[in-house]
């Protein structure tokens, strides 16, 4: 971690731009472009600031990037992007692309996954990525260059397909089990917490109608005049501060929502987990039916039935000769096989160590972050009573007069 | 049957009117309470008016000397109907009553009866409204304990505003109301006499229109329907908010839950969002305490204010009828007799009539406008102070769990950190 990017290098997403242009199959295309700034952090400093380094990504080359880390380390659970398209949205909330407070939002969400990225021990010391913050023109034919798309198993992509796995790793099929819990219970979460919002939204702006009506009211009255249209005031105070609150309440949905996308991570490495030992148990499978037809062959004995013994039985038996150059057909391929299954079998354990380092560190990680967010919700809660109580305060005073 | 209890005496139909105030003076003469002519009520009310102030200050007991309280409401259930009973209890010093105490039970529509009595006996006073017979057509259950609670508070502030009033109070038919142990045999003796002169007092009155209604009259008009207006824009509001906030309600029952499932799911953070849905159960006690508040203690008073409104248009109505009746009288004395100065008797008392009138008008008008400041500052200040009441409550008992005030509202973020992390 000493030496992880993120000590070494100051990164910030600090702009976003809107912009026009042609894409591939020139059509006109609008989209947002990010100013990614880096600075190194000198170990020794000297007064001196090391000059900003800046240049523009948009949001697909985000994408490629975390493909590409996501197929290069697949024993990792790849920090997610923020969503590509708002969700979870309450009603005031525009759903809109190009909306200034989505594209904000996005923006910080950026950010946090570079900071993320540039923070973790291994993902941090990749050269691509390192290229994709400090060199703006090449890089994508150097992703391409890397071939990852060739090493990109098409058979995760079929989301829903399962591999009959005869032994599969406990711990991993409970957290692939906790990462669908996980997901399915952040997700109703924000779902009612976006309704939550649409409600308390109402409750505040109908009490922006008695500012109105205080204050036509207060027109025709004589000794409760000037008590009701300062209270009037009140009220209308009390209505718009519901904007900045539920403002505020937003980034604490933007930090549930990087754990909903970071539980799909965790299943990725789950589902990669199980190729690997499906293509460990189908090649052993394979040694096993060779060696046993090595055996018929040298024995004789046909054990099972199948559709050779019984043409060699109706068309008579094979030369001595032709059985011999099968066995040491079969004979290699088994040799072949042991080694291939042994290098597997090695490879797996080697995935499931390292993988299973990444997922305690992104526990831990997780704990401490959600613990976070859930405090500083817990602080945002108590900051809207005080503003509650302040202004119901001040109304009450306003009444007091009449 | 109408639905609301002003429908009922105030229609616009002059015969209905009629029925209301302008009787023949021998009926007018039976109908006096006691003691208390109508011709001097004016001064009288401007005098009291004062000692209720005084009252409302230091709330002086010992200057009242009549005291009725409604309570213990009771469910009757015969053959024909069932219906709720009320206990009045009446405590006094007057004279005009023979015991010092009574205890008496009285339903509805006796309550009904003596709002119409009064409104016959005492046409120009302003009377009190009476709660609507229904609230909401169909959707509420009569017999419900806030419905009848409701009806209960309100019936009692009906009688306390009756007994508040210096004329009012005095009145024969609510002396019997607060004392009569069989209300019924009284209510048919009355009956009677009325059905008997009924078609005479619709002939009295019929057809006299005023052209202009007096300037200070005419404000208190215009004043009147800005009022009903923006009470009623109120009225809207306050359900609204209620309505809002029962639903805001129903997500936060949800929302507090899927917090105690993701709890379930982890080993670290299970505190934490277990606290987190105690939290926002706490929540949800804290609102339904305040939508409850706000719908039997807010809304009522809302309710009585503009059917108030309403009484007091109608006694505006009947103003201008007397008015009306003697201006036509007047104009039809200068052209028949020309000559003789002499203004006859009967177009005298109709100008009394007038001037008593708009003296008693103004003086209840006062009285209803000092009522009604302070009526609403309480209200309102009772708005605020249930509003303040569910922050704090949401506040200390959710989100610092148990910590005292002090800690929670001079506190840095950590002594919060530590409050949410340390629940139990």
């Amino acid at each position: 971690m000493e030496d992880c990017l993120a000590k070494k290098m100051e990164i910030t997403v600090s702009e976003a731009e809107k912009r026009t242009g042609r894409n591939a199959m020139n059509i006109q295309e609008t989209y947002t472009a990010y100013l990614i700034e880096t600075r190194a952090v000198e170990s020794q400093s000297e007064g001196q600031c090391a000059p900003v380094d800046s240049l523009w990504r948009r949001y697909s080359e985000f994408e490629l990037l975390r493909n590409y880390l996501s197929v290069t380390y697949p024993h990792i659970v790849v920090p997610p992007l923020p969503e590509k398209r708002a969700d979870f949205v309450w009603h005031k909330l525009s759903a809109d692309n190009m909306d200034p407070d989505f594209v904000e939002r996005r923006r910080i969400g950026l950010e946090n996954f570079l900071l993320r990225v540039a923070s973790h021990p291994v993902l941090c010391q990749d050269k691509i990525f390192y290229a994709f913050l400090t060199q703006e023109g090449g890089w994508k034919e150097m992703v391409n260059e890397t071939g990852f798309q060739l090493k990109a198993d098409s058979r995760l992509k079929a989301l829903n397909a399962t591999f009959r796995v005869k032994n599969p790793d406990k711990r991993f099929t409970e957290l692939k089990h906790y990462s669908d819990e996980l997901q399915s219970v952040i997700s109703h979460l924000l779902r009612v917490r976006a309704r939550v919002a649409d409600r308390l939204y109402g409750v505040y702006k109908v009490h922006g109608n008695y500012g109105r009506v205080f204050s036509e009211w207060s027109a025709i009255e004589k000794e409760m005049g000037d008590g009701l249209q300062s209270a009037g005031h009140h009220m209308d105070v009390y209505a718009a501060s519901i904007d900045d609150i539920l403002e505020e309440e937003e980034h604490y949905a933007d930090q549930l929502k990087e754990y909903l996308f970071y539980a799909e991570a965790l299943r990725a490495v789950c589902r990669k987990h199980e190729l690997m030992q499906y293509d460990l148990e189908m090649a052993a499978q394979d040694l096993t039916s060779k060696k046993q037809q090595c055996e018929e062959l040298a024995t004789g004995t046909v054990r099972t039935f199948s559709l050779k013994g019984m043409t060699s039985k109706l068309f008579g038996q094979e030369t001595p000769e032709q059985r011999e150059a099968k066995i040491k057909v079969l004979e290699e391929q088994i040799q072949e096989g042991e080694e291939q299954l042994k290098s597997k079998n090695l490879e797996g354990r080697d995935f499931v160590k390292s993988a299973w380092a990444d997922i305690e560190r992104f526990k831990e990680q997780k704990n401490h972050d959600l613990k976070e967010a859930l405090i500083s919700y817990a602080v945002m809660q108590i900051s809207m009573c005080k503003k509650g109580i302040q202004v119901w305060t001040n109304a009450k005073e306003c009444f007091s007069k009449m | 049957p109408s639905c609301f209890i002003f429908n009922k005496v105030g229609s616009d139909s002059p015969g209905t009117l009629s029925k209301n105030f302008l009787f023949p003076s021998p009926i007018q003469d039976l109908s006096l309470p006691n003691g208390t002519p109508v011709d001097t009520s004016s001064p009288a009310s401007s005098s009291s008016l004062l000692n209720r102030l005084q009252l409302d200050d230091d709330l002086d007991v010992e200057t009242r000397d009549l005291f009725v309280t409604v309570d213990d409401p009771k469910k009757h259930v015969c053959t024909m109907e069932t219906y709720i009973t009320y206990r009045v209890t009446t405590k006094t010093t007057r004279a005009e009553f023979d015991l010092p105490e009574y205890s008496v039970r009285r339903r509805y529509q006796d309550f009904d009866w003596l709002r119409n009595k009064l409104e016959e006996s005492q046409p120009t006073h302003l009377i009190p409204p009476l709660p609507e017979k229904f609230v909401v057509k169909g959707v509420v259950d009569r017999f419900s304990e806030e419905f009848v609670e409701t009806r209960r508070k309100a019936l009692d502030k009906f009688l306390k505003r009756i007994t508040d009033h210096p004329v009012l109070s005095f009145n024969e038919h609510f002396n019997v109301f607060l004392t009569a142990k069989d209300l019924n045999a009284y209510k048919k003796q009355g009956m009677a006499l009325l059905s008997k002169m009924g078609e005479s007092v619709k002939y009295v009155t019929g057809g006299y229109k005023l052209r202009t209604r007096p300037l200070e009259f005419a404000a208190i008009g215009d004043y009147l329907d800005t009022f009903s207006l923006k009470l009623g824009t109120i009225d809207r509001i306050a359900q609204r908010i209620i309505k809002e906030q029962l639903e805001y309600l129903v997500e936060l029952r949800e929302y507090g839950p899927v917090y105690s499932t993701w709890g379930g799911l982890e080993v670290e953070l299970s505190e934490p969002l277990e606290g987190v849905s105690a939290c926002i159960g706490n929540c949800c006690t804290a609102l339904e305490e305040l939508s409850e508040d706000m719908t039997e203690d807010f809304l009522p008073v809302l309710r009585e204010y503009i059917l108030y409104a309403e009484s007091m248009k109608n006694v505006l109505k009947k103003r201008d009828q007397v008015q009306a009746e003697y201006e036509a009288k007047l104009e039809a004395v200068a052209l028949r007799k020309e000559d003789r100065p002499k203004v006859p008797t009967d177009v005298e008392k109709c100008q009394d009539r007038v001037e008593c009138f708009n003296a008693d008008l103004k003086a209840d008008m006062e009285r209803w406008q000092n009522n009604k400041r302070q009526d609403f500052r309480q209200l309102l200040m009772g708005m605020a102070d249930k509003n303040i009441q569910y922050y704090e409550k949401v506040c200390a008992t959710c989100w610092s769990n148990g910590r005292n005030k002090s800690s929670l509202f001079s506190s840095a973020e950590g002594i919060i950190i530590q409050d949410i992390f340390t629940l139990s």
